[in-house]
């Protein structure tokens, strides 16, 4: 929850609410980027992001987002992202 | 048992150990009497037992595990009450996955799930929106907690939910702040501490100026740092090459990622959103003045107190911490995990007592992960 994911943007979903697709390791999912604008949200297309809880946080350069990632997976916080975000979309589902 | 993960360079690592081991040297830090380094950011802690910092660094450097792991100092009675609403039969209580297994004085979130409650385990707070959305019939309560890192999160949640006029949607705020606490543990006289490696992702959102006053009133030195390996190894050569020098300063060797003044829409976002609370309560930790946050009036439909009226204000708040258990002393660093009573026996991974033993980020949970475990262990 507090060590982040970085992902790339590959889409913008909703201008108007901020919300872009973030490819993050090989997963897709929305996630708001109003802390990451700089001027034009479509420039964000292609940009790496560090994503924390589904916001993107901060923008880094790919090496960057290559050291992060490598970091997280040796912290074992990678698949745990992961799957939080799986465990995530069945909570959309789950019907008590 | 976790094994310790191999340096990804080195050469590099093996550079910056000899000139941390020569510095502390420099400075005549021993084993017996070591420099007190307390590293504030839960991840941090998880990093430097993953690694085996704490063994590779010369035998005068201590690491003190500092009160940065977020569902670690989350009190009892914030739990209860997380509880309490989700036991309402028309809310469904969304939380990070963390927050499950922290015990209450009645049940975790977990365990009162197991019995009923629609609690459900979400990414983000946009998960929480989207399911308030798909459920207009139903209260969605998010479960806010996690210090600046996530407090832009919940509040950029509220602005849009506010937009919408999403009117079956509220967060239970628990979010705190990394300054105040670190503040109390400096005016506290039985904490000897040394210099302070500084949360990175804290510091991307609120920037590095939120720590002047360590270097300048305290006159400790504080530098922030990523979280490879490398990073808190050359933050702390920083720090400690400040203490040599006699310097106190708040330095920042992750620049890569933390800017100065931080991220100024997160900064817009949280000030629009929430205001300090008078104090909040910290597990272990007991009340700090000005050290959490709470929903200003202006986003009150929003604010799950207000909705369901279990106010931090209202009722006796503090509850004690189960019988023989050390969270408090190990937070503060004066006492190792292994010390406490309860490690390993009854307190484990599987079966916490006390919210250290909770998190990966907790110093207890990281003791019995990487090694403590044998030490728990009848010889
Ligand atoms: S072992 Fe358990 S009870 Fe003891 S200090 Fe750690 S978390 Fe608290």
């Amino acid at each position: 929850m507090c060590l982040g994911i970085p992902g790339q943007i590959v889409a913008i979903t909703d201008a108007a609410r901020m919300m872009a697709l973030a490819d993050i390791s090989g997963v897709r999912r929305e996630v708001n980027v109003a802390c990451v604008i700089e001027d034009d949200i479509a420039a964000l297309i292609g940009a790496w992001v560090l994503i924390h809880v589904g916001f993107a946080m901060a923008r880094i350069d790919e090496d960057e987002a290559a050291k992060t990632l490598r970091a997280l997976h040796d912290l074992g916080e990678a698949q745990d992202e992961l799957d939080a975000m799986a465990e995530g979309r069945r909570a959309l589902e789950a019907q008590p | 048992m976790k094994h310790v993960t191999e340096f990804r360079d080195p050469v590099a690592a093996r550079a910056v150990l000899s000139r941390i081991a020569e510095t502390t040297e420099a400075i005549g830090a021993t084993r017996e009497k070591p420099l007190h380094i307390m590293e504030i950011c839960g991840g941090h802690t998880h990093a430097i037992f993953r690694y085996g910092l704490d063994k590779l660094v010369h035998d005068g450097i201590e690491f003190i595990h500092g009160p940065g792991c977020p569902v670690c100092v989350l009190p009892m009675a914030r739990v209860d009450e997380c509880v309490e609403i989700a036991e309402r039969p028309e809310v469904i209580m969304t939380t990070f996955g963390d927050a499950m297994r922290v015990p209450g004085t009645r049940k975790s979130l977990m365990q009162a799930k197991a019995a009923g409650a629609d609690i459900r385990m979400v990414y983000s707070p946009l998960d929480a929106l989207e399911l308030a959305r798909r459920n207009p019939g139903r209260e969605v309560v998010f479960f806010g907690l996690g210090f600046e890192t996530t407090t832009p999160s919940t509040a950029l949640a509220i602005q849009q939910a506010a937009r919408e006029g999403l009117a079956n949607f509220s967060v239970f705020c628990n979010h705190i702040t990394v300054p105040e606490p670190i503040r109390a543990l400096l005016d506290d006289p039985h904490m000897v501490l040394d210099g302070f490696i500084g949360p990175g992702h804290v510091s991307m959102v609120i920037g590095t100026h939120a720590y002047d006053f360590i270097a300048r009133d305290c006159g400790k030195p504080i530098v922030v740092a990523g979280f490879e390996p490398l990073d808190l190894l050359q933050a702390l050569l920083m720090v400690l090459e400040q203490i040599r020098d006699g310097r106190a300063a708040v330095e920042n060797q992750y620049a890569r990622v933390v800017p100065e003044h931080g991220n100024p829409a997160s900064l817009a976002a949280i000030a629009d959103v929430y205001e300090r609370r008078p104090s909040f309560e910290w597990r272990g930790l007991g009340e700090i003045d000005a050290s959490g946050l709470r929903i200003r009036p202006a986003y009150a439909a929003f604010d799950a107190e207000e909705k369901f009226g279990i106010g931090y204000a209202a009722g006796p708040r503090s509850v004690p911490e189960p019988e023989g258990c050390a969270c408090g002393q190990v937070m503060t660093g004066r006492i190792k995990p292994t010390a406490c009573p309860q490690f390993g026996t009854g307190c484990t991974p599987e079966m916490p007592l006390g919210a250290l033993m909770v998190s990966s980020e907790g110093a207890c949970a990281a003791y019995w992960q990487y090694g403590g475990a044998r030490a728990a262990e009848p010889a």
